[in-house]
Formats: structure tokens, C-alpha cells, sequence
């Protein structure tokens, strides 16, 4: 945690509402009937995450989860939402079938082999020191523009075909 | 409560990702399909973000950013997609966009 949120709160009173407050809105994400329910649900759920990016000491990623993804994407998931008119058509009752039982049972069996991994480590606590700066923008963007300038520039070029892509594909005539 | 340990972050990422995973199964809408594997995405930068802090190494963090840069470019072609699909079918069930099986 960074030392200013370390000095006021106790990291588990801030950790445990949040994760619960997380997993209420991937919950509600996947049993909401429609579709405007379950983006505005995932964006409680990617709120509660950004909460926990701070806990983690990782305030950039945390302002970017914001921005990008609570901003950016779930805008765009609500504007096709819109623009598909989906409301009255997607809402009515889902039947339960096979495929979905067994979907859920596989999904329940992943959680448990990955706990029981994760179970299994050393239950520590975390360092308190944490390098200056650590998780800001100058430290980030620093390690961004030299280690690891070719993914960098790798995404650039995705996202340029990205934007291409997009266009090409959703436009009518071209 | 005092600090919560490495575990119960990566507790709480597998939990989510078994959340997406289920709505990727279980799902038949194609646009909750792809909130799906958001979340699934956000969970693995869950991971990177807790790993980082533990081992005081910032590297996850170029990751994780890495990993937001290819969600947002994977929702604005899945969206597509999506539409294009919309268009010629008038659904979003994937169950029934089955063109290839045939």
C-alpha cells in the first residue's frame, strides 16, 4: 500500500469491501438478463478493481482501468447495446440447459484448481518498502519507453490496424 | 485486519476469471460474451498487479498496460464484428450464428 493510504487505514478494511464489492458486480455481470444491466454491472466490478490497483500501489494502471476500460470500452459496449436496439429481444427467459450446467461446473472446477494452487504459497505478508515512486507515471512510462520499447511499439501498430479493422468491418459500403 | 496477503489477491483474480470463464460458457449473447473475457482480461492484470507488488519488480505494470491496450483494441473489433453480424442476421445468439456447420 502507498505510505499516505498505509498511514490512514489498515490495508484488509479496505481490501475485503472491495473484493466483495468486485465479485458482487462480475456476479451481477453474468446473471443480468440485459445486456445494458450487465455493462453497467461490470463497470461496478472494474471500479472495484481500480480500488484494489491502488491498494496495490499501482496508481497509473489504477487511473487507466478508469479510463480506459470503465470509460473507454464499456461506452462502446453501450453504444452497439444502443445502437442494436437489443432490449425487448434479448430479454426474454433464458432456458437452462446442458451447455450451461456444464459450463458453470467447468468454470467452478477451474476456480477450485486455481485456489488450491494459490493456497499452497507461502502466506506472507507483503514487503512494506516498495521503491520511490513505484507504480506512478514517471517510473511506468520510464520502464515502458526502455525495457520494453518493442511491445510498445508493437501495440501502436495494433491498434492502428485495430482502427482500420474496425472501419472495414462494421461499415456498410465502403 | 492488518495487511492482506499475496494469496487472497490471487484468490479474488481466479474467482474472476472463473466469473468470466462461466459467463463465456454459460452466456449465449454475443456482447456479454465479451464482457466475459473483459473481465477475464482483468483478472490476469490482477495477477500481474499482485505478483508486482510482492516482488517490488514494476514490470507487471508495463504488462498489465500492455494488456489494457490489447482489450481495448479486441473490444473495438469483437464490436464490429458484432454489428456486422447483427446485420446480416438480426441475432446476437451465438447458437444461432452457425453458418460454418453446414
Amino acid at each position: 500500500m502507498t505510505p499516505l493510504l498505509a498511514a490512514a487505514f489498515s490495508e484488509g478494511l479496505v481490501f475485503y469491501p472491495l473484493a466483495l464489492l468486485t465479485l458482487i458486480g462480475a456476479f451481477a455481470m453474468i446473471l443480468a438478463r440485459n445486456p445494458v444491466y450487465a455493462a453497467m454491472s461490470l463497470v461496478l466490478a472494474f471500479f472495484g478493481l481500480a480500488g484494489i490497483y491502488v491498494l496495490l500501489a499501482a496508481e497509473l494502471l489504477a487511473a487507466l482501468q478508469i479510463i480506459v476500460y470503465a470509460g473507454a470500452i464499456m461506452v462502446l459496449f453501450l453504444f452497439v447495446v444502443m445502437l442494436l436496439n437489443l432490449g425487448e429481444t434479448e430479454a426474454r427467459k433464458q432456458k437452462v440447459t446442458a451447455g450451461a450446467v456444464i459450463g458453470g461446473a467447468v468454470a467452478l472446477v477451474g476456480w477450485m484448481a486455481l485456489y488450491t494452487v494459490f493456497e499452497r504459497l507461502p502466506n506472507q505478508d507483503m514487503p512494506t518498502a516498495l521503491p520511490e515512486g513505484f507504480g506512478g507515471v514517471a517510473a511506468v512510462g520510464k520502464l515502458i519507453f526502455t525495457e520494453f520499447v518493442l511491445p510498445f511499439e508493437a501495440t501502436s501498430i495494433l491498434l492502428l490496424v485495430a482502427i482500420v479493422g474496425a472501419v472495414v468491418v462494421a461499415k456498410a459500403r465502403i | 485486519m492488518g495487511s492482506v496477503p499475496l494469496a487472497h489477491y490471487l484468490a479474488l483474480a481466479a474467482a474472476l476469471f472463473s466469473i468470466g470463464l462461466a459467463a463465456v460458457l454459460i452466456r449465449r449473447n454475443a456482447l456479454v460474451l465479451f464482457m466475459g473475457v473483459e473481465l477475464m482480461l482483468n483478472a490476469g492484470n490482477l495477477t500481474f498487479l499482485a505478483f508486482s507488488r510482492n516482488l517490488g519488480l514494476m514490470s507487471g505494470h508495463a504488462i498489465a498496460f500492455f494488456v489494457i491496450a490489447v482489450a481495448a483494441a479486441e473490444a473495438a473489433i469483437g464490436l464490429a464484428i458484432i454489428i456486422a453480424v447483427f446485420r446480416t442476421r438480426e441475432t446476437l445468439n451465438v447458437d444461432e450464428v452457425d453458418a460454418l456447420k453446414y
